[in-house]
């Protein structure tokens, strides 16, 4: 575990803990929002590995259908089920959620802002609490009698209501349950850092001079907060239907299986910005430390990001335009949501003229941070096939749909959460990561990942549907070659996945033994790079930091050194 | 184990103080979560007018005696305050209790109402009206026995004069389950 | 009510009496505030059984849920002091409000319609149908667990 945090402040004393606390309170049942990041970070790391091996496993069995898979045993249908929902449920809301939003916004936020922690620690501690259970009733669900849940992580009823269908009497309400408990945990999260950025901020940051990336938390943890409350009244309604035969998703009994729809994608399409906002937050840190320039149009990307989040709650319905939905509810959706491609497009225009005339470096944090404009660009341009509600009669439920919104989660969840580690890593470890394994990891990630999901674009295309086990079973496709792409992309996943391992060496070898770094490595003018590496309990010891300029004051012409700290003293316009 | 409260806790750019902030919050969450509830209850409500004979069968005297009991301990939540303000910690921790005994009537009277309701055969898989009752009010009744416990912690806190400003904060809390109340007994019991 | 009963918001300096520790004692109006609620109350409870008594809809429409605004209203205004906080505090719940409305706008064509353009909910509309003609029977069913009825479900 990291050296992080708790190492006492020197003679600086606001916090009353005079003993040495125990290995088990420093590390386990700590306030301290670093510890408390670092523990959801851990535990979101962790967590990838589960949903990593979920998608081998099954794609495993699409290549190869039949055939036992190494370290696994054969995939029966209902234990393909398992796993596709296994895997997206663990990878949007045990991994990209926890990584992006609790790790990052824990850590980042109270450095970022100049304050010594969240408003609340101990609401902090109980919301990691939370989420822990979470994960446990999760992992409690794969191991009861009939297994975990296989009805897809978006749980449509009458499949997730009825035991008799879904075979899972026992893991569906405990997924549901896991579910819920995760949503407790981020509700709660998002309240402290929501309360800590608006008052906490160090004297002289005003509105414009926070960093982008805490902004963007703070757009998203609202986002969550809004969008969230009709999938916790459906969670109930749909936990009461599987346990006690309500029926409020039943037909026959009055309810109305498309209400479970309208609940779960009027949460489900803003949660897609929930997560996309930090994602885009860290690769505008990264990009103006890597291009020395400041971001080329602040208040632009704050606005659209927010307009983006707002707009996000009026385009929901096209998850379900061939559900049987009303028609002329489709036409509306579609226009908004091709709407929505504008002010998310703006942001990434934005992004590359910050680009334009910087000073580039390619270190592996940059490398990260250009990936996931290329391969989201190809996510969201897919994105507007989809969009149309015509062209969606054809493509919903194929592969299709699924490459698309790869090509935007992978830059979210994996991509960008690699630009972060890779650049905050010297101030959370104290330490270099190793730059050239970095370039080696990053090489071997993103050419794999895109000779998954060009194949699995072509196949949808062609009528792969999704939440199939064994495309032998259909002639239609199995015509030449298709079966040849599934095993590229299958192949391709295997090489990613293994690419990985050096990622995971190079993170932990680096922990311990990696060069030791500096406050400010990277020449950076945000205010955690004040702090040490890494940065005591209580974040500055030399005092919290005032704030004099914005965060993005690099390449200033008055200036010798081409940053410009925010809390070195001195006037700026 | 007692903790030093971090100096970011005493910051207040905004110029509301950290723990209302945190409520407001918390009410605006709240509100899309009993949004969702009572936003899927109408549009069922209003497409199945079926479901008038079962909603006959609701306790209209018990659910007005209910709202007079909520609107009631909103009174005395706002005493609290009132008394918080004046500094008078020993005052606000008592009306404050008084607060939390509106809601246990409120929750006994909730419990004889639901125990005879399901003594009559209605119960939550009866109906699907008699689903989205037991659904919306129990989930409302949850947020009342947090709420209590949440104030008794703060009504002791305030007896000894700590931390008067929570008062305030949980009242705000209070006032909007009262709210959410406000709303649901129309919607439950006069809607037949 | 009078206007100088706006109370003071905690902790705010700058609000009523600077915030020096000398707030006046408002428990008298919140006192009145109670009384009109409960009037309200009465009335929002009288109202509906005129309504159903005269068989005028209208009636109970504005007295039960009319006055259940009125209400909310009373309990923002004195009780929460949601119009003396600051502004964007006010936005942040009518923004809230909003989305619930955008959420039951689009929903309610498929889940509070049983028919629309080119479909029709046969499920639901043969339980609507059922049920009122139990209903016209003198004879609410519901009593424990109903048979289901043989009913596709939409789409």
């Amino acid at each position: 575990m990291s050296s992080t945090a708790t190492a006492e402040a020197h003679g600086h004393d606001a916090h009353g803990h005079h003993e040495e606390q125990n290995f088990f309170l420093k590390y386990f049942w700590s306030t301290d929002h670093k510890i408390i990041g670092m523990q959801y970070l851990f535990t979101g790391m962790f967590m990838a590995l589960v949903g990593g091996f979920a998608v081998y496993v099954f794609r495993m069995q699409l290549a190869f259908p039949g055939m036992s898979v190494p370290g696994y045993g054969r995939v029966t249908a209902t234990d393909y089920n398992a796993l596709v929902t296994t895997h997206g449920s663990v990878m949007i809301f045990w991994v990209a959620m926890p990584v992006l939003i609790a790790a990052l916004g824990n850590y980042l936020i109270p450095l970022m802002i100049g304050c010594d922690d969240m408003v609340f620690p101990r609401l902090n501690r109980l919301s990691y609490q939370l989420f822990l259970i979470s994960v446990i009733i999760l992992f409690a669900s794969f191991m009861v009698q009939g297994g975990g849940f296989g009805g897809a992580w978006t749980a449509y009823p009458p499949l997730a209501a009825k035991a008799e269908y879904n075979l899972t009497p026992l893991g569906a309400p405990l997924w549901l349950l896991a579910v819920v408990f995760e949503f407790a945990a981020f509700l709660l999260g998002g309240i402290n850092f929501v309360t800590t950025v608006m008052n906490s901020r160090a004297p002289g940051m005003k509105m414009f001079d926070v960093p982008m990336v805490v902004w963007m938390i703070i757009i998203a943890s609202i986002l969550f907060m809004a969008s969230v409350g009709p999938l916790v009244a459906g969670a109930v309604m749909l936990l009461f239907d599987q346990t006690l035969h309500t029926g409020f998703f039943d037909p026959n009994k009055g309810g109305d299986p498309i209400l479970w729809q309208h609940l779960f994608w009027f949460f489900g399409h803003p949660e897609v910005y929930v997560v996309l906002l930090p994602a885009m937050g860290i690769v505008a840190e990264v990009i103006t430390t890597f291009a020395r320039k400041k971001l080329f149009a602040y208040k632009t990307v704050l606005y659209t990001a927010t307009g983006t989040g707002v707009l996000g709650f009026f385009v929901w319905a096209h998850h379900q335009f061939i559900a049987g939905i009303d028609p002329r509810m489709a036409n509306i959706f579609s226009v908004t949501t091709l709407l929505i491609s504008i002010p998310v497009a703006e942001m990434i225009f934005v992004y590359i003229a910050t680009l334009y005339g910087g000073s580039i470096r390619l270190q592996t944090p940059m490398l990260w941070a250009l990936a996931f404009i290329a391969e989201f660009l190809v996510g969201g341009v897919t994105g507007i096939f989809l969009g149309a509600s015509g062209a969606d009669i054809y493509f919903h439920d194929t592969y299709f749909v699924l490459a698309h919104f790869h090509y935007t989660f992978f830059p979210i969840a994996f991509i960008a959460v690699f630009a972060a580690m890779t650049y905050w890593f010297p101030k959370m470890f104290g330490r270099y990561m190793n730059e050239a394994w970095g370039k080696v990891h990053f090489w071997g990630t993103i050419i794999p990942f895109n000779f998954i999901f060009i194949p699995l674009f072509l196949l949808g295309a062609r009528g792969d549907h999704r939440r199939i086990y064994d495309y032998t079973h259909f002639p239609d496709l199995m015509k030449p070659g298709m079966q040849d792409l599934r095993v590229l992309a299958t192949l391709s996943l295997v090489t990613l996945l293994a690419f990985q391992g050096v990622f995971l060496v190079n993170f932990f070898y680096s922990m311990f033994f990696g060069k030791k770094a500096e406050a400010n490595p990277w020449k950076a003018n945000t205010l955690e790079w004040l702090a040490p590496s890494p940065p005591p309990h209580g974040n500055f010891p030399g005092g919290l930091p005032n704030v004099y300029r914005g965060p993005y004051e690099f390449s200033h012409p008055d200036r010798q050194d081409d940053y410009w700290p925010q809390h070195v003293e001195g006037n700026q316009s | 184990m007692s903790m030093t409260r971090p100096i970011a806790t005493t910051r207040s750019a905004t110029g509301i103080s950290t723990g209302k902030l945190a409520v407001w919050w918390l009410i605006a969450s709240e509100i899309v979560i009993f949004g969702g509830v009572l936003g899927s209850y109408i549009m069922h409500r209003l497409g199945h007018p079926e479901w008038a004979s079962q909603a006959a069968h609701t306790n209209t005297w018990a659910g007005a005696f209910n709202t007079l009991v909520l609107l009631t301990s909103s009174l005395a939540a706002v005493l609290a305050h009132n008394a918080a303000e004046l500094k008078d910690g020993k005052k606000a921790a008592k009306y404050l209790w008084l607060t939390i005994l509106g809601a246990c009537i409120f929750l006994v009277v909730k419990g004889f109402e639901w125990s005879n309701e399901i003594h009559h055969g209605f119960t939550i898989t009866a109906h699907t009206f008699w689903s989205f009752y037991y659904t919306a009010a129990g989930i409302h009744g949850l947020h009342v026995i947090i709420g209590a416990i949440i104030m008794a912690v703060i009504a002791m806190d305030a007896a000894k004069g700590k931390d008067l400003q929570r008062v305030e904060a949980v009242g705000l809390y209070w006032h909007f389950v009262d709210i959410v109340w406000i709303f649901l007994f129309p919607l439950l019991y006069i809607a037949k | 009510m009078s206007d100088a009963t706006t109370a003071p918001a905690a902790h705010d300096a700058g609000h009523g009496d600077g915030g020096h520790g000398h707030h006046e004692d408002h428990s008298k109006h919140y006192i009145k505030i109670w009384g009109v609620l409960l009037v309200l109350l009465v009335a929002s409870v009288i109202g509906p059984f005129i309504g159903e008594a005269t068989g005028i809809q209208i009636i109970t429409l504005i007295t039960a849920f009319g006055i259940a605004f009125v209400k909310a209203y009373l309990v923002i205004k004195h009780f929460m002091h949601l119009t003396v906080e600051k502004r964007y505090i006010g936005f942040l719940m009518l923004t809230m409000l909003a989305f619930m409305l955008v959420f039951v706008a689009g929903v309610s064509p498929d889940v509070m319609k049983h028919a629309g353009q080119r479909w029709t909910n046969d499920a639901a509309e043969a339980v609507v149908k059922k049920g009122l003609a139990e209903d016209a029977n003198g004879h609410g069913g519901g009593h424990d667990e109903k048979k289901p009825t043989e009913g596709t479900p939409p789409h």
